[in-house]
This record gives C-alpha cells, sequence and structure tokens, in this order.
C-alpha cells in the first residue's frame, strides 16, 4: 500500500501519510512542544522558498503539516519523498513573526468563566490577568474558524480544561482558554473553551485579500486588558473602517 | 450583454457555489464550494458558462425565477424539473439536463427531487469573488450572496444567453462502494475496525449537513492512542471516527482541522456520489490506493467529456422525446 510512506529504518517522525488522493499529512510528532512547531515553521518556510510543482498549498497544524496538491500534476508516490527530505533537512531559524500587542477587556459578561479560572489557579481574577498579561504567546495554527488562531503554550498555572458542556454560543471576539491553548473566536459559534474577555479587534477581514487574518502562523501575542470604556471606544471606531493591523504591532 | 433575474421563491438550502477558496486553508479558510462539482459544471456548460463559474447549489427545495432585464440561460442539471411561463404567454414543462433561455418577463418555477441539484446561468453569476472564490460559507457568512442562503426579492446578474439550448442525457454514476484511501491515522484503530468499517453498511443520519455527512452502524474501536489526535489537517472526504465509534465524512465546508482519528480519505473520484447521499440511506466503503484513484479519477474525466460530446440543441426537437432517447442511451452506456 502507498498511502504511507516511511522508511523502516528511520525513527517514526517525520512521516508522510496520504490524506486522500489529493493532499498529504507531514508528520513531525504527536505533542506541542516549541521545538516541534519549530520543525513545522521551517518546514513551510522551506516548501515556500522551492515550491514543488502541483503543490496548492499547505496549512501548518501543532506538530504537522497539511499539503494539498494536484494529482494530476504531480503524484503522491513522486511528492512524497520530497515532501520526506524537506522534513529531514535541519531546521533552519525561521523567521520569527509579528509581535502583536492586542487589546481585550475582561469586565463582567465579557468574562463569564474568569473567575472560575483564576479560582482553579489558586489566582485572584485581577492576578490571573495580570499573569496572563506579562506573556507572550506563539501562534501555532489556525483551524476551526477562519482567522482562529491558537495561541500557546499557556503554563498549567494558567491553564483550565474544557468546559464539560460546550456553550450553543460564543459571541464573536471572545478571548478564551482551554487546555494550555489560548484563541479568540473570531464569529459566533458554538464552544467548549473557557471565556475571559472579548477583543473589539477585527480578527478575520475578507476584504483584505492580502492579509485576510490578522494573525498567521509564526506570530506572537501580548494580551493587554483594557476597560470598558476603550474596549467601546475601539470597537465603535474599528466598526466605522478604521482598522489598520499595524497599529496592534508591538515594538520588537 | 448582461441579464438580470429577480427571485420570486428563494426555495430552501440555496446558495451561491463554484469550484472552492483554495489558497486560505492555513488561515483556517474551508474550501467550500459545490458539494458535486463535476454537476455544476455540468449545469453551467447547459448555461454557457465556463465549468466553474458560480451557480447555485439547490439542497432542499427548489427556487423561482423571473428574467427581468435581458435574456439569460439557465442550465438544469440533477433531479429537476419546473415549468417555464413565457411573458407573451405559453407554457413549457421542462426537465433536467437541458439548458432554457428566458426572456424578460418569463418565469421559471422549478421542484427539485432529491438534492442536490445545480442550476447554472449565461457567463456565470456576476458576484464580487471573495478571497478568489464566489462560493458562499454560511458559517462565517461570506462569499456568493453577502454570504447567506438566497432570500426572496433577491437579485441575480449573470451574462447574456447566446445560441441554442443544449440538452444531454442524465448523468448515471456507478453503485459499488465508496472507495477511500486508508489513513493518516488508521494506526488508531483496532486491526479489526478497518475490516469491519469496509465490511459493513452505513445508515445517512439525518443530523448531515454541508459539512459533514454523519454515519451510524457498528462501533469502530480505537486502539489504546484513543480517538482523539493532536488537532491535524482535514479536508472534504475524510472520515472521522469520534468515540463513539460512528463515522463522520467531512464535506465542502468542513473546517481545516480537527481532532478526532482518520481512518481513511475518500477519493477526489467518489466526492460527487457522497454529495448525493440522503438521510437514510445505506452506503458501504472500500479501501483502494493511489493508482487506483488516479484511474477513477481519468474514468469520471473522460465519462464526462462523453456527456458533454453528446449535447445537441433542442430547437425543432420533441424535446421530452430527445430526453428519453439520452435516457435510454445514458442507461445503456454502464457508466
Amino acid at each position: 500500500m502507498s498511502y504511507l510512506y516511511a522508511d523502516p529504518a528511520e525513527p517514526p517522525t517525520p512521516r508522510v501519510l496520504a490524506l486522500g488522493d489529493a493532499a498529504a499529512s507531514v508528520a513531525f510528532g504527536a505533542r506541542i512542544a516549541p521545538e516541534v512547531r519549530q520543525k513545522v515553521q521551517a518546514f513551510c518556510a522551506a516548501l515556500a522558498a522551492a515550491p514543488i510543482e502541483g503543490v496548492e498549498e499547505w496549512a501548518p497544524a501543532f506538530a504537522s503539516v497539511a499539503v494539498w496538491f494536484d494529482p494530476d500534476r504531480i503524484s503522491f508516490d513522486a511528492l512524497a519523498p520530497r515532501l520526506l527530505a524537506l522534513a529531514r533537512a535541519p531546521a533552519s531559524l525561521a523567521l520569527p513573526g509579528a509581535l502583536f500587542e492586542i487589546p481585550f477587556c475582561a469586565e463582567g459578561a465579557f468574562a463569564p468563566d474568569l473567575a472560575e479560572v483564576a479560582r482553579l489557579n489558586g489566582l485572584t481574577p485581577a492576578a490571573y490577568l495580570e499573569r496572563l498579561g506579562r506573556l507572550t504567546l506563539e501562534v501555532y495554527m489556525l483551524g476551526f474558524q477562519p482567522g482562529f488562531a491558537y495561541l500557546g503554550a499557556l503554563p498549567d498555572s494558567l491553564s483550565a480544561p474544557r468546559l464539560a458542556t460546550p456553550r450553543t454560543r460564543v459571541p464573536a471576539g471572545s478571548v478564551a482558554i482551554a487546555d494550555g491553548m489560548c484563541a479568540a473566536y473570531p464569529y459566533g459559534s458554538p464552544g467548549g473553551w473557557r471565556l475571559i474577555g472579548r477583543t473589539p479587534a477585527p480578527l478575520f477581514d475578507v476584504s483584505n485579500e492580502r492579509r485576510p487574518a490578522l494573525l498567521a502562523p509564526g506570530d506572537r501575542v501580548r494580551w493587554r486588558s483594557i476597560a470598558r470604556n476603550e474596549y467601546d471606544a475601539l470597537a465603535a471606531r474599528w466598526r466605522a473602517g478604521g482598522f489598520d493591523p499595524a497599529e496592534l504591532r508591538a515594538p520588537r | 450583454m448582461t441579464a438580470r433575474l429577480a427571485l420570486l421563491r428563494p426555495g430552501v438550502g440555496v446558495t451561491v457555489q463554484d469550484l472552492g477558496r483554495k489558497g486560505f486553508r492555513a488561515l483556517g479558510v474551508p474550501v467550500s464550494g459545490a458539494l458535486d462539482a463535476e454537476m455544476l459544471a455540468a449545469a453551467n456548460v447547459l448555461a454557457g458558462a465556463a465549468d466553474g463559474a458560480a451557480g447555485l447549489e439547490i439542497l432542499l427545495a427548489a427556487p423561482e425565477l423571473r428574467a427581468d432585464a435581458g435574456a439569460a440561460r439557465l442550465g438544469l442539471a440533477g433531479d429537476l424539473s419546473g415549468v417555464v411561463r413565457r411573458a407573451g404567454g405559453g407554457r413549457e414543462e421542462i426537465i433536467s439536463w437541458r439548458g432554457v433561455a428566458l426572456s424578460e418577463g418569463d418565469t421559471l418555477t422549478l421542484r427539485l427531487g432529491q438534492g442536490p441539484a445545480y442550476l447554472g446561468f449565461s457567463g456565470g453569476l456576476d458576484l464580487p469573488p471573495v478571497l478568489g472564490a464566489r462560493s458562499t460559507f454560511l458559517r462565517a457568512g461570506f462569499g456568493g450572496l453577502e454570504g447567506r442562503a438566497l432570500r426572496a426579492d433577491d437579485a441575480l446578474a449573470c451574462g447574456a444567453a447566446a445560441g441554442d439550448d443544449l440538452a444531454g442525457p442524465p448523468f448515471s454514476r456507478g453503485r459499488g462502494p465508496i472507495r477511500f484511501i486508508p489513513g493518516p491515522q488508521a494506526d488508531h484503530f483496532l486491526p479489526e475496525a478497518l475490516d469491519l468499517f469496509t465490511a459493513s453498511a452505513w445508515r445517512a443520519c439525518a443530523d448531515s449537513d454541508r459539512m459533514g455527512l454523519r454515519l451510524s452502524g457498528p462501533r469502530l474501536r480505537h486502539g489504546p492512542s484513543g480517538a482523539n489526535i493532536l488537532t491535524d489537517g482535514a479536508t472534504p472526504g475524510a472520515i472521522q471516527v469520534p468515540g463513539d465509534g460512528q463515522p463522520i465524512v467531512l464535506r465542502a465546508d468542513c473546517q481545516t482541522s480537527g481532532g478526532y482519528a482518520k481512518i481513511g480519505c475518500v477519493i477526489l473520484a467518489d466526492l460527487p456520489r457522497l454529495a448525493h447521499v440522503a438521510p437514510g440511506d445505506v452506503l458501504t466503503f472500500a479501501p483502494v490506493g493511489h493508482d487506483e484513484a488516479t484511474a477513477a479519477r481519468r474514468e469520471a474525466r473522460e465519462a464526462f467529456a462523453r456527456w458533454r460530446a453528446r449535447l445537441a440543441p433542442i430547437g425543432g426537437w420533441d424535446d421530452k422525446r430527445l430526453w428519453t432517447e439520452n435516457l435510454i442511451s445514458g442507461a445503456t452506456s454502464g457508466e
């Protein structure tokens, strides 16, 4: 069978696995870790630097990269060894992405789970927000919704498990945490993460063809807690079309 | 020259779709697009549009339209029939697979048998592309017509009709098992699970949609590594199996990533057939390799080219007779 391409003499990763006849999954491991993320990002950078005829697009995940291709231009059997060679190349230092400082408001109805998340970690809500604000989080991947960036990794001391029963409706802009990850919901949807605030920042803008998602894999994020009146002012200004992602970029 | 149509009745589950939105999956943007891209292409060919142009996908109930300006040609593909009422009087019963030109004031009332069916428009629906495609993605509300299903009084613009109305034989597709390539997490299952998956009959559940097709059958048991995986890439056709052991086959609007082990992924050539599985239908699956998947894609391309080659103008014909003849030859060609 050709659905698994791996040299049996080699350690189990990286591996190239078939995801149907028009995609492959390049697996670098099965855990979330900075060194795995580094390999994933270096692989994506290598793919961008040396395009392979027939490869259409790719998307990084925590420890793997999905690669979509046109099987009538390149076969899986021809592509897999080339992907494996790229995956095995020593991870060059991928250029760090942009650093964003994103405002969010953790007051009242915006943060229904903040008190419980803080309590689970033996902190007051204010102390929890203060520690969260000191972190620089990395964008591991996007998924779940357009522009939904998985930010990590939260230390165990600031994390909490998912809700036992997901909410049927999480409002757009909600800032949430679960299982060592943090994210903001670009669109309203059902969701099981714990809500600790809300950001007025437009997280996904289809009219920005060049960069529709505010955050891209490899970017870094710092959360800046703001008061409700500042949230309202920013939300009003950005809703009116006055949003420039550059204004959230933090100095390096 | 352009034409404009008004939607008198919107139907149910009617959205603008094309071949989907590629190039933004790293940002979490699903590909969307027609569930049955081949049938959309047929509707486009019959309407006089490029194969991948934007048309309407009709899932649950068909719309009623009126030509308000200019002459438009509509192409009917799938289980559709309808009535054309001419502005100058006159009433024609029509049925897929054909094009029909509507002049100003003409109305077309469509009926859907089993969805999805497709309506093509001369020159394709004229809508601004969003992230490179005109497909509607309902959950985020973008693409197509304001990111939503059609409503009464919506206006649609397309190119002007030229030439003759064409008709062709109905599609007839194979009835064998749905073919899939095992992996990428087939090793998350007990060894007998893959055999059980391919040996069992699976019933389609009612709570299926453009995101996924839920199946019910015997429980597929995961191995010690369990049903949950570290979230990785997902794609239409991927067969996820959550902890309850009941598979979900992902469809066009599926998320770009997922956290359940995937026992396999349906091949491109069989995605169109998967689109027509209705609640209560029973289906089976067969594992194949990449060579068989390549052969299946080639066969599908060739069958479409043969279908296209059989298209003929309706003008001067009794179109019911033509359709009957084509139905017979379509059925005897054994595709």
